[in-house]
């Protein structure tokens, strides 16, 4: 055990940790507004438009997330017609390519998530809404929403932590992440285990205050179907 | 089109290949899972407190860590710990694990972790009376777990574990930065020699949607052999 690399290593790692935090939150604010929006297309009662959310999140679960960042990162660069575009600014970007695919992976998740906390609210507190006189966009707003939330939350905690764990595929379009930094050390130093210890312990205590803060979400909000 | 052409002229074969190995080493990587899930559940369900804390350990520590750290450790590591066991044993010649066997075992035990909490949901939820009333009618061990736990055990997992075997799929794409040529590791030496990766890339998310595609209709029939009522 090499202890001193351990602690030599450490700021290296928190700094790089700055970056995983970022992709993560930018990401998980993107992917909720897309979740949200392909939720609400999915319970669209046009074939083609329900159709259409379904493909999405079909070929966002059903394809490696490393596929789609590579397409994103790659491929769209092939595109001669978006080099001329303002698009190209942001898809040069390793960061913002990273956030893209990103974004919309976990949109994908979340729109089921969310469609499913929606589909399981009972049919009784929508008419109780409806026999109020309350007018429709209040009902969604003021009773889908909050309930479909409470009822997402369990589910929407597992997939921070899979996004957390998604945002170390970042090192591998350049960006300097945790993972990223930690590969560094490792392959300049060739001392796996000491590095890996430091950078899975950093990412555990995430994983940890994440479940810790739905735990305490989940009873705040007391949690009832 | 001509770029999937089979031969020299096309990458059709060099794919076709790669899908092979991406579908082989999850399947090994699968099993390799279900011998780490064998080993880790008992703990888990063990009343002594430290035994439990090792299942526990092996499920968070793997589940709270990124697969592609885990891999990288396999990488850099691998080689190193096994010369290291030879070492002990007078043998000092460098030896270089191949990387069909650090990558299955890496995502194995990544997915044995996902394994072991679904058979340990689906052991727990089996009615209690099931384990007393086998006890009780004085069955031996082997008819005790296999013919009477097993089956209820498989039949509370296998939705599950169809879960796992998707996120196993997926994960083997991560193994393409040791060099494995599975998917794709293909897919980015096509892309760099062809200079065409939109191409490339998107065709290797095509082939990855028919492999979760097919293997969920597999799944699924096994689903409804296995969910028929007692």
């Amino acid at each position: 055990m090499d202890i001193e690399l351990m602690i030599s290593s450490f700021p290296k790692l928190l700094n790089a940790t700055l970056i995983t935090l970022k992709l993560l939150s930018v990401s998980l604010i993107l992917g909720l507004f897309i979740g949200l929006g392909f939720a609400i297309l999915r319970m669209n009662n046009n074939k083609l438009i329900n159709k259409f959310a379904y493909g999405y999140s079909y070929i966002f679960r059903g394809t490696p997330l490393l596929v789609q960042i590579f397409i994103i990162y790659f491929g769209l660069g092939q595109i001669e017609y978006l080099r001329t575009t303002f698009l190209w600014v942001v898809l040069k970007e390793p960061y913002w390519c990273a956030i893209i695919a990103f974004s919309l992976n976990t949109g994908a998740y979340t729109s089921e998530i969310l469609r499913s906390a929606f589909q399981t609210i009972k049919p009784g507190y929508l008419e109780a809404g409806r026999s109020l006189g309350i007018p429709s966009k209040i009902i969604f707003t003021k009773i889908q929403i909050p309930i479909a939330i409470k009822q997402s939350l369990p589910a929407y905690g597992n997939e921070i932590i899979l996004m957390l764990k998604g945002t170390s595929l970042a090192s591998t379009v350049t960006l300097m992440d945790l993972t990223g930094v930690a590969k560094y050390i490792i392959s300049t130093t060739f001392k796996p285990v000491e590095v890996f210890i430091v950078a899975g312990g950093i990412y555990l205590f995430m994983t940890f205050i994440i479940h810790n803060v739905i735990k305490y979400l989940e009873k705040k909000y007391g949690f009832q179907t | 089109m001509e770029l999937l052409y089979f031969g020299d002229k096309g990458w059709g074969d060099e794919l076709f290949f790669a899908t092979l190995m991406t579908i082989a080493v999850s399947i090994t990587a699968m099993i390799i899972g279900f011998i780490f899930a064998a080993l880790f559940t008992p703990l888990k369900l063990s009343n002594n407190k430290f035994l439990n804390s090792i299942g526990n350990a092996y499920t968070t520590i793997i589940r709270g860590v990124p697969e592609l750290l885990v891999i990288y450790l396999f990488f850099f590591g691998g080689s190193g710990a096994i010369m290291f066991v030879a070492s002990i044993f007078g043998y000092n010649d460098y030896i270089e694990i191949n990387a069909f066997l650090t990558g299955s075992f890496s995502i194995g035990i990544i997915s044995g972790a996902y394994s072991t909490e679904v058979f340990r949901g689906a052991l727990q939820s089996i009615d209690k009376g099931q384990f007393e009333a086998a006890k009780v009618l004085g069955f031996n061990k082997y008819i005790y777990f296999f013919k009477i736990i097993l089956p209820q055990m498989l039949r509370l997992a296998i939705p599950n574990l169809s879960n796992v075997w998707q996120i196993t799929l997926k994960d083997t794409s991560l193994i393409s930065v040791t060099g494995l040529v599975e998917i794709m590791r293909q897919s980015y030496i096509a892309a760099g020699s062809t200079r065409d990766p939109l191409f490339f890339y998107s065709f290797a998310a095509v082939l990855y949607l028919i492999l979760t595609f097919l293997s969920m209709q597999l799944l699924n029939r096994l689903e409804t052999k296995y969910s028929k009522g007692y």
